[in-house]
C-alpha cells in the first residue's frame, strides 16, 4: 500500500509523516512521531487510554485514522506540560496518587484537561461524567477524583493571583 | 487491518460515485468508532473508506414545518447539547446519556449510531452475522447466548440490534433520508431495520451504494411525552441489556396514543404494539405501567441462557413510561 505525506499539527508543531491511509492516529503519534504518552489499552474504544485532544475535545486515537485529522489541533499528554512546567492537571495526579501503574494516566489527564478547560468548577457528578470513558485498574478512582480536585484548587489559586482586580 | 484507499469527498454526488455495488467495494466512514474496530478485527474488509464528514449540510440540526432534521454527520455530543432536542425529545438525551464516554460522544455520529453493526460476539469474532456452523446450525442457540435476542429469533438471526437511538426514532415516528445513485428516498425508521434471513443479508435497508444523509422527526411527534429507559450491566461504558423507548400523546392525564419500542431484545428494534394499544385511554401510574410491561413481553422466546432479559425488558417498559410522564430537568 502506498504511503502518503500527511501533515499533522501536534502539540503546537507542524509535523509531516509518510503513512498509509490505514495508519491509526495512535500509531502515528507513538511510532511515527515518538510521542509514547498516549497508550494502547483495549484498542477498541472501551478504555480511554489512547485519548488525545482534537481542537480541545477528547477523542480516542485507537479508532481514529491519522489521515482524517489533518488540519486539526492535536494535543497529547506531552503537550500539557513537560518536566519543570507541569500543567496543574499533571501536578494533581502526581501529588494525590492519581497514578499507580500509570498506564491509564495519560488518558485520564486528557479527559481532566478537557473538562477543566470547559468547566473550571465542576461538581462531583460532572467530574465522574467527564471521566466515565476512562478505565483504571489500580487506583479505585478515589485518588483520581482527589487529583482532579487538586488541579481545580491549583487553577483557582492561579487565576486569583493572575486577575485580582477584574471583579 | 488490510490496506484501503481513503477518500474525503466534498459533495454528496462525489461520495456516491465513490461507493460500489458490493459491500466490500467501499465503506461509508464518519466517526469511525465502530467501523475502525471492525476493520482492525478483520470482520469487515473494504477497498475504500469514504469519509462523509466533509460534505456540507450533513452536520446540522434544523427545524422546518415538517419537523426536526438531523444531519447524519452530526455528532452525538452535538445532539446531546442541543437545547431544542433536550426540551422536546428527552428520549434522545436518555439514549445519548447511555453512551458513557465523552470521547465516544465527541466522535460518534448520528448516522453511525443507527448503522453500527451488531455486537454479537460470534459476529465480532468472525463467524458471520448469522453465526452458523459448517452444517448450517446456529452457534448461538448451542452456545453462549446470554446477550442475544428474546424476540424475533425464530429465523437464523439471533443477534440484537445494538442502537439505543433506533428504538427512540421509531417511537417518535422518525424517518431517514437515504441517497443513492438514483436519487433520494425516505424510509420510515420502522422499516429501515430488518431481520436478515439469509447469509449475506444486512440488518438494515441500505444498499451498498447508498448513504443515510438525514433523520427527520415529524412535526406530528412534537409534544409527545417521551423517554428511554436502559437496563445496564454497569454505570460505566457498556452496551445496555434491554431498553424501552416510549412516546405518548396525552390528553390531560389520559393516553391518547402510545408507541413503545423495545431495544436490545431482537435483531431489530421491537415495537410492542399490543402494549401500546392497551395503554390508550389509561392514565400512566405504577400499576398501568407495570401492566404495559407485562403486555410488552408477551410472546417472548428466550434462548437457553437469556431468560433473564424478559424480566429486564418488562421493567424497562414500566420505567420508561413512568419517566415519560415524570418531571425532568432540561
Ligand atoms: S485504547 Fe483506545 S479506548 Fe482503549
Ligand atoms: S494507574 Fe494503573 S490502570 Fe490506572
Amino acid at each position: 500500500m502506498n504511503k502518503e505525506l500527511t501533515h499533522l499539527r501536534v502539540n503546537g508543531e507542524e509535523r509531516e509523516i509518510a503513512i498509509t491511509p490505514n495508519r491509526l492516529l495512535l500509531d502515528a503519534l507513538r511510532e511515527d512521531l515518538g510521542l509514547t504518552g498516549s497508550k494502547r489499552g483495549c484498542d477498541d474504544s472501551s478504555c480511554g487510554c489512547c485519548a488525545v485532544l482534537i481542537d480541545g475535545t477528547p477523542m480516542l486515537s485507537c479508532v481514529a485514522l491519522a489521515a482524517s485529522y489533518e488540519g486539526r489541533e492535536i494535543t497529547t499528554v506531552e503537550g500539557l506540560g513537560g518536566p519543570g512546567e507541569l500543567d496543574p492537571v499533571q501536578e494533581g495526579y502526581a501529588e494525590m496518587g492519581g497514578a499507580q501503574c500509570g498506564y491509564c494516566t495519560p488518558g485520564f489527564m486528557i479527559a481532566t484537561k478537557a473538562l477543566l478547560d470547559r468547566n473550571p468548577d465542576p461538581t462531583m457528578d460532572e467530574i465522574r461524567e467527564a471521566l466515565s470513558g476512562n478505565l483504571c485498574r489500580c487506583t479505585g478512582y478515589m485518588q483520581i477524583y482527589e487529583s482532579v480536585k487538586y488541579a481545580i484548587e491549583k487553577l483557582r489559586a492561579k487565576s486569583a493571583t493572575q486577575a485580582p482586580a477584574t471583579r | 487491518m488490510d490496506a484501503f484507499e481513503y477518500a474525503k469527498p466534498s459533495s454528496l454526488k462525489e461520495a456516491l460515485g465513490l461507493l460500489g455495488s458490493d459491500w466490500d467495494d467501499a465503506s461509508v466512514f464518519a466517526g469511525g468508532t465502530d467501523l475502525i474496530s471492525l476493520l482492525k478485527d478483520d470482520v469487515v474488509d473494504t477497498k475504500r473508506l469514504v469519509n462523509i464528514k466533509g460534505i456540507a449540510g450533513l452536520n446540522r440540526v434544523h427545524e422546518s414545518a415538517e419537523g426536526v432534521h438531523i444531519g447524519a454527520a452530526v455528532t452525538v455530543e452535538e445532539l446531546f447539547s442541543n437545547r431544542m432536542i433536550r426540551e422536546q425529545f428527552p428520549a434522545i438525551i436518555d439514549a445519548a446519556e447511555g453512551i458513557r464516554s465523552p470521547q465516544l460522544h465527541n466522535m460518534s455520529t448520528v448516522g453511525g449510531w443507527l448503522c453500527q453493526r451488531p455486537r454479537c460476539w460470534y459476529y465480532r469474532n468472525g463467524f458471520g452475522l448469522l453465526a452458523l456452523d459448517k452444517d448450517g446450525q446456529s452457534l448461538v442457540t448451542q452456545g453462549d447466548n446470554r446477550y442475544h435476542a428474546i424476540f424475533g429469533n425464530s429465523g437464523p438471526a439471533k443477534f440484537i440490534s445494538p442502537s439505543s437511538f433506533g428504538p427512540v426514532l421509531i417511537a417518535l415516528g422518525g424517518e431517514m433520508r437515504i441517497e443513492g445513485p438514483k436519487g433520494a428516498r425516505d424510509v420510515a425508521a420502522a422499516d429501515f431495520f430488518v431481520i436478515p434471513q439469509k447469509q449475506g443479508e444486512r440488518e438494515h435497508a441500505l444498499a451498498p451504494n447508498e448513504i443515510v444523509t438525514e433523520i427527520t422527526i415529524p412535526a406530528a411527534s412534537r409534544g409527545m411525552r417521551n423517554a428511554l429507559y436502559e437496563v445496564r450491566p454497569k454505570e460505566g461504558l457498556d452496551w445496555p441489556l434491554t431498553t424501552a423507548a416510549v412516546a405518548l400523546r396525552m390528553r390531560g392525564d389520559t393516553v391518547e396514543r402510545a408507541r413503545i419500542v423495545l431495544g436490545h431484545v431482537a435483531p431489530k428494534p421491537w415495537p410492542a404494539e399490543d402494549a401500546a394499544k392497551w395503554l390508550v385511554g389509561k392514565t400512566i401510574n405504577e400499576e398501568n405501567a407495570a401492566k404495559a410491561g407485562d403486555a410488552a413481553v408477551q410472546g417472548a422466546t428466550p434462548l437457553s441462557r437469556n431468560g433473564y432479559k424478559v424480566q429486564l425488558a418488562r421493567v424497562s417498559v414500566k420505567r420508561a413510561l413512568l419517566a415519560a410522564v415524570g418531571e425532568r430537568r432540561v
